[in-house]
């Protein structure tokens, strides 16, 4: 530890990395020196990004700043990208030129896209068919597209295959989209093309979609070939099974993998995901690094907000630990997700994980059900909003 | 939260048609703020504080209560308890105190509010002879054990452990659909725990957090969040 204080760095200043962050400072009180290292000066959170499309939420509502987390914890937060992980000197190069030594690294970068999983698109095409799966200005781009839909036109998404962050993230934004145009332009058409067999939440979407959206909405599935799309931006088509279609806006969610600093500092394996140990989310290649949230391959929690930042507190913990040796209790991991579908009508799944040697595994949940009062899907959605107010506290405060 | 409390409130309204007496339906309708409130002789504060002579007093002005900024400053800023303040309060507890941490949604019914305020003007103004405070929570009321309220709770582990709360819960105790759970006494704080855990409170999340809680787990969450200061 070269004499002076112990060094942490976390990449990433999302849901893993800046809970992380705030933690380790907060409860090591100036004994850790803790550097965050995150290029935006704002993060605007995925999480409600939809809710944003739909008309529910501002857009600065759901942007969050990094001043507490240096004013309040001593965070130095470094606005750069990492570029390299030097694993044998424990170092991180910054893209600005320059390196920073750690004792233990947090990597918390969130996803990346799979090159050509959807033929036809690449990120170059990102303006013409917008993927919004990362907030700031692709969900803004979106919305601005929906809204300057032909009456009458089409709007298609291209969902994700497995695993992808955000299981209901889609489906939500469907809802939210078919909000939108059931107000400003009842005609419209809402086409999902899917690779998968089902979704999450898949009968309450559809039990909400049917009362409040009645003939708005087409999910293609793979039996009528939505696992063999391709797309051809310049025209605005979509082609499933050899037909194309014409559309007006077209949402494109590749597939996914870990944010790519993960592949770079050598700790992801065949699937694309770094995999983790369960009890403290090191790397299962090297334990002087912790890979947190959507980019962890840890076993049967969905990658989420919620997710990231349950697993950010037991890293903390475990760093913590290891270098100024304060307590280590056993990891409680959980989840709960909300999502909106129409005005007033929020739904949730939830769970609970412990950690075992193989991976985090789910040991008892919930989910909403069908055919639920509206007074009880008021109360989730204002639970929804509670949640973001906490978290996004317990992120940045 | 607000299914529940709407529920509360019918059967509240339900069972208080039933009398004829004003003064007994205001004390059925403070069933609900009792798990909260303590009023009459020997009164404490607890999750709230206590209401005795709550007319005529400024807001968020009694010594031993840690009161949220929000209450504080309502009070340094003139607001004081009357008929009107606390009918306006509690109709809409959230848009009168704005980041009051009382977690209630309010009393619909104007004559609800008024049965209610009248009865409790009853314990204000020096009256003697004020019948013994109801406790807020008992285990019995719950089907729970009491022996639940004797395990001791180790704050530094409760520490640890709130990080799962925190995610929903704030630490600076806002209550802002998700109530507030900061400041509490301990005994209240295990029973609530306990209610879900057994399934006698019911809520999809909250039965699922305290399922897998231990005795000691929740007592030392008890301890814990007793100590947290909120935002005084
Ligand atoms: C539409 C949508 C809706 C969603 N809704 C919900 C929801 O309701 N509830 C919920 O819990 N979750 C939701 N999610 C999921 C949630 O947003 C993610 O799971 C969560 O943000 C993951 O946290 P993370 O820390 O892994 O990554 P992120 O939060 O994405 O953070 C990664 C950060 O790392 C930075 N970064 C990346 N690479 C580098 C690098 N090389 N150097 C420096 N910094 C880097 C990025 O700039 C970014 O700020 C939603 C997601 C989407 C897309
Ligand atoms: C996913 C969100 C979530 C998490 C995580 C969560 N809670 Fe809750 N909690 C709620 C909601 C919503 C309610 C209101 C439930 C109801 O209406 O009964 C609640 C209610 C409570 C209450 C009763 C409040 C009252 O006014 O009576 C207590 C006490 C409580 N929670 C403690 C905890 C503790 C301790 C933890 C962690 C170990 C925790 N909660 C984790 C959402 C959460
Ligand atoms: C879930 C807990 C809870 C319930 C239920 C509740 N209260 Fe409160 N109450 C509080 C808390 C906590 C405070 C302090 C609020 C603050 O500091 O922001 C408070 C404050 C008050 C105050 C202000 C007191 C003062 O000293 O300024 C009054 C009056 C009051 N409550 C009346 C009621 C009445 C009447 C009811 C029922 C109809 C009720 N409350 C229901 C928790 C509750």
């Amino acid at each position: 530890l070269a004499g002076g204080r112990p060094r942490v760095v976390v990449v990433g200043g999302g849901a893993g990395g800046a809970t992380a962050a705030r933690y380790i400072a907060k409860d090591s009180q100036g004994a850790v020196d803790v550097t965050l290292v995150e290029p935006s000066r704002a993060y605007y959170t995925c999480f409600f990004s939809n809710l944003y499309i739909g008309g529910f939420r501002e857009w600065e509502s759901i942007g969050h700043s990094y001043g507490a987390l240096a004013a309040n914890h001593g965070v130095n937060v470094v606005h750069d990208w990492a570029v390299s992980v030097d694993r044998d000197n424990r170092s991180v190069g910054l893209a600005g030129g320059g390196s920073l030594a750690y004792d233990r690294l947090i990597l918390s970068p969130g996803i990346d896209f799979r090159d050509g999983s959807v033929p036809g698109w690449d990120l170059s095409q990102q303006n013409r068919m917008p993927h919004a799966y990362k907030a700031g200005s692709q969900t803004q781009l979106l919305k601005a597209q929906i809204e300057a839909m032909p009456e009458g036109g089409t709007y298609c998404m291209v969902a994700p295959p497995n695993p992808f962050r955000c299981p209901p993230g889609p489906y939500e934004r469907i809802s939210m989209v078919a909000h939108v145009l059931k107000q400003a332009n009842p005609t419209a058409k809402i086409i999902i093309v899917d690779p998968k067999e089902k979704f999450s939440k898949q009968g309450l979407f559809e039990e909400g979609w049917q009362r409040h959206y009645p003939g708005m909405i087409e999910r293609i599935g793979p039996d009528f070939g939505g696992d063999m799309v391709e797309v051809r931006p310049e025209a605005m088509e979509v082609v499933v099974d050899g037909e194309a279609m014409k559309v007006d806006v077209c949402n494109v969610i590749p597939a996914q993998q870990a944010g790519r600093i993960a592949a770079a500092a050598g700790i992801t394996d065949d699937s694309g995901w770094a995999p983790i140990v369960p009890h403290t989310m090191q790397s299962r290649a090297d334990e002087n690094i912790h890979v947190l949230g959507d980019a962890a391959l840890q076993g049967d929690m969905p990658k989420s907000g919620f997710s990231a930042n349950s697993q950010a507190k037991a890293c903390a913990m475990a760093v913590r630990g290891a270098l100024t040796g304060s307590s280590v209790f056993p990891p409680r991991y959980s989840n709960t997700c909300w999502s909106l579908i129409a005005t007033g009508d929020g739904v949730k799944v939830g769970a609970s994980y412990e950690a075992t040697d193989e991976k985090i595994a789910k040991t008892d949940g919930f989910i909403s059900q069908t055919g639920e009062s509206a007074e009880l899907r008021m109360a989730t959605y204002e639970e929804s909003l509670g949640w973001y107010d906490g978290i996004t506290a317990d992120m940045f405060s | 939260l607000t299914a529940g409390l709407l529920a509360l409130t019918l059967l509240a309204f339900q069972a208080a048609s039933a009398w004829s007496d004003d003064g007994e339906r205001g004390k059925e309708l403070f069933g609900l703020c009792k798990r909260c409130h303590q009023v009459g002789s020997g009164a404490t504060h607890r999750i709230g504080p206590h209401l005795n002579d709550v007319f005529g007093r400024a807001a968020g002005s009694l010594a031993g209560f840690r009161y949220s900024r929000a209450m504080r400053e309502a009070g340094t800023g003139g607001l004081v308890w009357d008929d009107a303040t606390l009918d306006a309060f509690l109709a809409d507890p959230h848009t009168f105190v704005p980041r009051s941490r009382m977690s209630f949604d309010g009393i619909k019914g104007m004559d609800d509010r008024a049965a209610l305020l009248a009865w409790l003007q009853g314990y204000s103004g020096g009256a003697a002879d004020l019948p013994p405070a109801e406790p807020t929570a008992t285990p019995e009321e719950y089907g729970l054990d009491v022996k639940i309220l004797s395990v001791a709770g180790d704050p530094e582990y409760g520490a640890y452990l709130a990080g799962e709360c925190t995610t929903c819960h704030r630490t600076d105790g806002a209550d802002k659909g998700i109530p507030s759970i900061v400041g509490w006494p301990v005994d209240d704080f295990v029973i609530a725990l306990h209610a879900y855990k057994s399934g006698t409170r019911v809520h999809a999340v909250m039965q699922m957090v305290a399922g897998r809680l231990s005795d000691e787990e929740i007592a030392a969450l008890a301890a814990h969040f007793q100590e947290v200061e909120g935002n005084p």
